[in-house]
């Protein structure tokens, strides 16, 4: 798998196309992480982990293991 | 005598909610932060017109009424419970313009509770420097609510705000979202059951995930049944009811929130760039730790040193002015070095919090949190574990309360049983003292010995924190749903009166909380040192006149003799002795003995006890220090207080738990005595056998 959140790399835009997972907290969601909205990679840690994303204007740091589960499109290259 | 309502403050963390509060408070306020109130909340009163008055709480920052964390489950708690005395007769929600969206979600939530509800939108003075504009009106009109438009910087708006709270009558009840929209059958045969409930209420109450305290949640109970939902399915729900709030919002900013981003100015990413980079992000946090650590010990020191002589001549003062007495004595040799060893800790707890909540204002702690939880985690703790062990430097007790945002259990259960571990400011006059009795003076590559040993204690705590968390997190079975969900907010110059009004807080909380107990210990100490049982002590004149008859003394030198004997034979030096073989290996006598007893109460009580214990009979103006370095070990001969028995002492101190307020407050915290009993066994046995080697290897 490809599309996840978990593979962009720093800089990369994406478009958000499902975070129906379980292992998606709910708090991730009302931040604003929603299918349509695009996410982009600010910043990582040593390791790829935590990555610190702008979803939608929303700055936010999450792990690399919640990452895995939402998928995107990537939509440019960074 | 007006009427007086109820306003809560809520809001996302880090939109000026506490900001806010200081603007419509002032100094009306009060923090209750010690054992006894588990919440930390901030209350304070507004004075408005007619003789009308607000009664305001800052409630913790939450991003939704969907409790992921203890913290933000004091605010559902609050607003479910009509009958608790705070329920708010308005809510204000605090937004932060630049992120207004996302701060809008539970705007939509509080108001579908159909909660008198107003929003403020603070931080109008960066709308320039983004590009933002608004249309107050037509946002008025979509969100159905008041709005006021605020910038506690430029002290603008608060005075609108003001006007709006009094004017709560006035405010919309409408709910922004029809809750069974999200799924109607379901909610259908919801309200069948419970005609009388608000239906969102319901909804609240049947997929928290938080445990509640008593709330008026029994007569939902029943709700229980509505559960049978599977998990993934009310999620689903869940996720539905988000996207539907994002929908209302996105279309209720549509016309009156607009942003022309060529106009945006970006500090953040040119400042993150540096500070959270792989090596520069390190390398600087590394660096605002030392100047940290600096700050406590050098800067803190001139301070320090003038209350204690001044503590020192004010006793000695008391003793020359007033007639001698029981009652002279009690305050010369009890209540004044108590309250000396009180007020000795001030310059350091406000340098200590001063540098924290300017890390927290500024954004900057986010930052660590990103950086360290990687680390973090490989012992069990999370990147949020970092600002309590931070705040552990400073004291225990606002650090374990620190730990509410963690939202795993397991995360944050770690946390709290090792924080007491890291090097609070108790413990630093301890340290402080005794490094400068018997670690020598020299230097060691342009760093003095002594600076060297306390950075080492220092270290010695945070490797003792970390060790046992890795230990820890091997050992506990616990499941629990671990996330990390960080919100980074951008860089903001802290606000003077913010930072300020923390210092000032948390200082006083502890001259008034931690105080208390030392200074009803000191004058405890005093009793049991003055008196004694028995005929030793009531004739301890008669007899040390002669034992020495033979031998000449002076006047001066007698005296010194039936002081000490009578010490020796006071309730406390009995206790003393009787403790005596347990400690002796460790390379401490009876008078260390008693000083470790009651210092268990907190730590800081050590330097006290020996300052009563030795002020107790001699009446020269010496400092503790001086009294201390002449001691003589009755065993072995020789100094009492040298370099084995000084190391072994703090080493005992490095681990011991000694503070029964940390005890208190992990009771509450995890609530259950099980945690604060094992802190307590397993530290201070560790302690104390480090201890004994210790010494046993360096005598
Ligand atoms: N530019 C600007 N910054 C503000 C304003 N109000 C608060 N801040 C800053 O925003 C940060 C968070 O404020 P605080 O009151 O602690 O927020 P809380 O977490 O909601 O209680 C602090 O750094 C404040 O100095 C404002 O009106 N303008
Ligand atoms: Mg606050």
């Amino acid at each position: 798998m490809e599309n996840t959140l978990a593979h962009l790399k720093r800089g990369e835009i994406a478009l958000i196309t499902d975070v129906s997972s379980i292992h998606i907290p709910l708090k991730l969601l009302e931040m604003g992480c929603l299918p349509g909205n695009t996410v982009q990679l600010v910043q990582v840690a040593p390791f790829q982990d935590p990555m610190y994303l702008n979803i939608n204007g929303s700055h936010l740091a999450i792990r690399k293991e919640t990452a895995m589960h939402i998928l995107i499109e990537k939509v440019s290259h960074g | 005598m007006g009427k007086q309502i109820n306003v809560a403050l809520i809001g996302n963390p880090n939109t000026g909610k506490t900001s806010v509060f200081n603007a419509l408070t002032g100094l009306n306020q009060k923090v209750g932060n010690y054992p006894g109130i588990t919440v930390e909340k901030k209350e304070g009163v507004c004075k408005l017109s007619r003789g009308l008055k607000a009664h305001i709480i800052d409630l913790p920052g939450t991003y939704s009424l969907n409790a992921s964390s203890l913290d933000e489950s004091v605010v559902i708690e609050l607003l479910l419970n009509k009958n608790d005395k705070d329920f708010p007769d308005v809510a204000v929600v605090v937004s932060d313009v630049e992120n207004l969206k996302r701060n809008l979600l539970i705007f939509t939530q509080i108001k579908d509770l159909e909660i008198p509800t107003l929003l403020v939108i603070n931080m109008a003075d960066r709308m320039a420097y983004k590009g933002i504009s608004l249309n107050i009106p037509n946002l008025e009109e979509q969100l159905n609510t008041k709005i006021a438009l605020v910038s506690t910087r430029k002290k603008q708006g608060i005075d609108e705000l003001k006007q709006l709270i009094e004017g709560y009558k006035d405010l919309s009840t409408q709910p922004c979202l029809d809750t069974s929209e999200i799924d109607k059958d379901y909610f259908s045969s919801l309200h069948k059951a419970f005609p009388n409930q608000l239906l969102y209420k319901l909804w609240l109450v049947i997929t928290q995930d938080v445990n509640f305290g008593k709330t008026d949640r029994n007569e939902i109970d029943a709700v229980a049944n509505f559960k049978t939902k599977n998990k993934a399915d009310l999620k689903r729900l869940q996720q539905k009811e988000t996207i539907k709030r994002y929908q209302f919002i996105n279309n209720a900013l549509k016309k009156g929130h607009t942003i022309d981003t060529s106009k945006a100015k970006d500090l953040r990413s040119k400042l993150d760039r540096v500070l959270t980079h792989k090596i520069w992000g390190y390398a600087i946090f590394f660096f605002i730790l030392l100047l940290m650590f600096q700050a406590i010990y050098d800067w803190s020191g001139i301070p320090m040193d003038f209350i204690d002589e001044t503590f020192a001549s004010l006793s000695e003062w008391t003793k020359n002015q007033l007639p001698s007495g029981a009652f002279t004595d009690l305050l010369a040799e009890g209540i004044i070095p108590g309250l000396g060893g009180i007020v000795i800790f001030i310059p350091q707890i406000a340098f200590l919090f001063l540098f924290i909540s300017v890390l927290e204002e500024s954004g900057y702690m986010s930052r660590v949190v990103f950086l360290m939880d990687r680390v973090m985690r490989r012992f069990g703790l999370s990147g949020k574990s970092v600002v309590p062990l931070i705040s552990g430097t400073a004291c225990a007790i606002p650090a374990v309360m620190a730990t509410r945002n963690i939202e795993s259990w397991k995360e944050r259960l770690i946390t709290i049983l090792v924080t007491p571990f890291t090097t609070c400011s108790a413990r630093l006059p301890v340290y402080l003292i005794i490094i400068s009795l018997v670690i020598p003076e020299g230097h060691f590559l342009g760093l003095g010995y002594q600076a060297l040993t306390l950075m080492l204690l220092y270290l010695l705590g945070f490797g003792a924190a970390v060790g046992s968390a890795y230990i820890l997190n091997k050992i506990l079975k616990i499941r629990s749903k671990s996330f990390f969900v960080v919100e980074m907010p951008n860089y903001k110059l802290p606000l003077f009166k913010n930072v300020a009004l923390t210092v000032v807080e948390k200082t006083k909380s502890f001259v008034f909380g931690a105080g208390k107990i030392i200074l009803a210990i000191s004058i405890i100490l005093w009793f049991l040192a003055s008196y004694g049982p028995g005929d030793d002590f009531n004739n301890a004149e008669e007899i040390i006149t002669t034992k020495y008859a033979s031998q000449n003394l002076s006047e001066d030198e007698l005296q010194q003799h039936v002081a000490s004997f009578k010490l020796e034979n006071s309730f406390i030096g009995i206790t003393g002795r009787a403790i005596e073989p347990m400690i002796s290996p460790l390379g401490y006598d009876w008078k260390i003995g008693i000083a470790i007893v009651s210092s268990f109460a907190a730590r800081e009580v050590f330097v006290g006890t020996l300052a009563t214990i030795y002020s107790v009979g001699s009446d020269d103006e010496a400092t503790i220090k001086n009294r201390m370095a002449a001691e003589i070990n009755p065993i072995l001969g020789g100094p009492l207080f040298n370099f084995a028995s000084g190391i072994s002492l703090l080493l005992f101190y490095a681990f011991a738990m000694q503070c029964m307020s940390t005890l208190a407050i992990v009771k509450k915290e995890t609530n259950s005595w099980k945690w604060p009993v094992m802190q307590l066994v397993i530290m201070s046995s560790f302690a104390y056998i480090v201890a004994l080697m210790a010494f046993q290897f360096l005598k």
